[in-house]
């Protein structure tokens, strides 16, 4: 069992997403910035569209031999002083965290931004069992304070404003003077940073993720801006990293051709401010750093989608480029798809993970624009794999009455080329005929979903198959 | 433990229907380790390196990083009390061992200097770093007590010195190096690729500095 989802409720959260005025309002940031900066940065970068082509191929290349380099990898890490540990699914992966934790004693464990320990529900297990996790990316940490789930995978609290962040600080912050001015941003960078300063020299354990880790050297890599990420793993004797099996790449070269992607696709920066590069715990004569370096992987489903039709979304580099481009997301933002992952990567990735029953409405939520794989920098067709998924649900008959009668009767005609032109014909001309005098139908029998939104144009009276063959004559 | 690992494994080579023993696929893995092939390499640091060190340099103040030129690292005490005075901050500078940063004239200012880690109470740091690439600004440091990690994040102020020497065009450029330091397939344990001050954009997408990390970044380059 992972984080609890609600993607069964789909269409309600998208509905009550739509109709809060507040939500809505925060989320045009989405829009405005994450496009615009991204587009900037591509821009200044000519190779960028070839360097997609390159990295592609490397995560194919590493997925096709993902065996042999996790071998590789281990060996290394265990060469190094670390400790490999592998989880078959969630409850394994937060069993071996909670057990290091217990190990050394720990009371407060810090933690680095990391979707694998959400995916995981870390956090609530740890503290069921007496340890206080706290999350140190300052979004993470609003959104742990509010008791919610990310709903951004790289900006989890980028449904909130400022005022209502400011409350939450003066909710939980009661040890500071309550007529404190917390009106600008930047008062409340501050306070959060010296609340969590003192977490951080107070932990026993830092636990993070890894967007990356490489087989020639054993190495696990962060990509933050905060640098939260990297005084939670250096401060404490313990550092646990949790990623899943898909975070493998061969060589350093390698992964250098994907981090010219990552931060451009997700914040329009040429790099981000800290990309750390992390091998074993504290060396003979170090001053700082770790004693204990783990590394927890995480299969979680993600085997089962190798060399299937879903193995190309393994390998997703979590940018939320497809996200910041989506219409769907726009609108609704990412706690109505239910799970941790939301917006077109978490369409096709959720149903892989927790199951088609619990997830089938996610696929439904695109327009099929196309944008998300044109702006994805490892180049992962998410429209298709939308498509596979819609197609399993309709096997399934996993589709509600109404879809399943309406497409068997669309199939109907379409097998029966004569008898779909005639209906057609005949129907064209009686909507002309019907709506000549209002140029538009504002509702329709058997569409009134569709028409309660919009209204439909009066046919010109021709259908497209009758025009083609009139304008190219038969050819 | 094993269970869990075998069942994994077994998983991965049932779904990618291969054994895991295959000559061939065992060739091209370790071919790939051995010669590391480098990728697409962008054009724009492929240039002399005056036109390298322009580019760090517009790199840096890019990412709200300041610098400054020295013409030999005999200037660095006193290019740092400097840095330290026009920004009102008190003269304190915590750094390690490095040698090459011990054998340099500080009491010829009035900097209190202190060595090694930092427990969180330090506001000024300087480290030495191992290179920097000039394609994206970003300085490349490594652990060790000659430079604590610990200093590149818990200070408010971080003062990093680049040999201009140093200095590589693009970010492959730094393993050759590294592999030669500290030997083929090995790291050191901590590698910081750093690309300006910490920051945050958490709040309504707005770019804050000074997140959990330092406040400021600045550079002095050592030119001789």
């Amino acid at each position: 069992m992972s984080a609890h989802p609600t993607s069964r409720q789909f269409k309600d959260n998208a509905s009550r997403a739509i109709a809060d005025k507040q939500l809505t309002g925060n989320l045009k940031a989405v829009r405005q910035n994450f496009i615009d900066k991204r587009l900037k940065a591509v821009k200044e970068l000519p190779e960028f569209e070839v360097l997609r082509e390159s990295a592609k191929e490397i995560k194919n290349h590493t997925l096709a031999h993902l065996d042999l380099y996790l071998e590789k990898y281990e060996a290394k890490v265990r060469e190094s002083g670390g400790h490999v540990h592998f989880a078959r699914d969630a409850a394994e992966a937060r069993q071996i965290a909670l057990d290091i934790c217990r190990k050394v004693g720990a009371k407060t464990v810090t933690k680095g931004k990391s979707m694998i320990t959400e995916e995981v529900g870390l956090n609530a297990y740890l503290e069921a069992n007496g340890i206080v996790p706290v999350e140190t990316d300052l979004g993470e940490y609003i959104i742990q304070l509010r008791g919610e789930a990310p709903s951004h995978i790289i900006a989890p609290a980028v449904h909130l404003n400022k005022n209502q962040i400011e409350s939450d600080f003066r909710r939980v912050h009661t040890h500071l003077d309550p007529a404190r001015d917390l009106t600008e941003k930047t008062s409340l960078l501050t306070e959060a940073r010296a609340v969590l300063r003192e977490r951080f020299l107070a932990a026993d354990v830092g636990i993070t993720g890894a967007n990356f880790l490489i087989a020639e050297t054993g190495t696990s890599i962060i990509v933050t801006n905060e640098g939260n990420g990297d005084l939670t793993q250096i401060l404490p004797k313990v550092h646990v990293v949790m990623a899943s099996i898909e975070k493998m790449v061969p060589t350093l070269e390698d992964v250098s051709q994907i981090l010219r992607l990552l931060a451009r696709s997700a914040t329009g920066q040429e790099m981000s401010c800290y990309t750390t590069f992390s091998t074993g715990p504290r060396r003979p004569g170090d001053v700082d750093g770790p004693e204990e370096y783990h590394v927890i992987i995480l299969d979680n489903g993600r085997s089962a989608m190798l060399g299937g039709e879903f193995q190309d979304m393994l390998r997703c580099i979590r940018c939320a480029a497809c996200m910041n481009h989506c219409p769907v997301y726009h609108q609704i933002g990412g706690h109505a798809y239910g799970w941790i992952y939301p917006g077109p990567m978490g369409s096709v990735l959720t149903p892989s993970l927790i199951g088609v029953d619990e997830a089938g409405h996610l696929p439904n939520a695109s327009t099929f624009c196309g944008r998300c794989e044109s702006v994805c920098p490892m180049k992962i067709p998410l429209p298709k794999m939308m498509r596979h998924w819609r197609e399993r649900e309709f096997e399934r008959n996993l589709n509600p009455a109404v879809a399943r009668y309406g497409l068997g009767f669309w199939a109907f005609f379409a097998k029966r080329p004569k008898l779909y032109a005639f209906s057609t014909r005949l129907a064209m001309k009686a909507m002309k005929l019907l709506g000549r005098s209002k140029g538009s139908f504002s509702m329709l029998l058997g569409v009134g979903a569709w028409t309660k939104y919009r209204d439909f144009a009066v046919p010109e009276g021709e259908t497209f198959q009758a025009k083609w063959k009139r304008e190219r004559g038969g050819k | 433990m094993t269970e869990a690992r075998d069942s994994i494994f077994a998983s991965i080579r049932r779904s990618l229907a291969v054994k895991g023993d295959e000559r061939i696929r065992a060739g091209i893995v370790e071919d790939r380790l051995d010669r590391a092939p480098k990728g697409i390499i962008p054009t724009r640091a492929q240039v002399d390196h005056g036109e390298k060190l322009e580019l760090l340099l517009k790199k840096l103040e890019g990412v709200q990083a300041t610098f400054a030129r020295l013409e030999n690292a005999a200037k660095i005490p006193a290019a740092v009390a400097d840095y330290l005075r026009s920004n009102n901050l008190p003269a304190t500078i915590r750094k390690g061992d490095d040698p090459r940063l011990a054998g340099l004239p500080w009491s010829e200012t009035a900097l209190e200097v202190s060595d090694g880690r930092s427990d969180g109470h330090d506001l000024n740091a300087i480290s030495h770093a191992e290179a920097a690439i000039a394609e994206t600004g970003t300085l490349v440091l490594t652990s060790g007590h000659e430079n604590p990690t610990t200093l590149n994040f818990l200070p408010d102020n971080h003062i990093v010195v680049l040999n201009a020497s140093d200095l590589v065009g693009d970010l492959e450029a730094i393993w050759p190096r590294l592999r030669k330091k500290f030997g083929k397939g090995e790291m050191p344990r901590t590698v910081n690729c750093i690309t300006g001050a910490s920051r945050s954009g958490d709040i309504e997408q707005t770019i804050l500095l000074g997140a959990h990390g330092p406040r400021r970044l600045h550079v002095l380059v050592v030119e001789g």
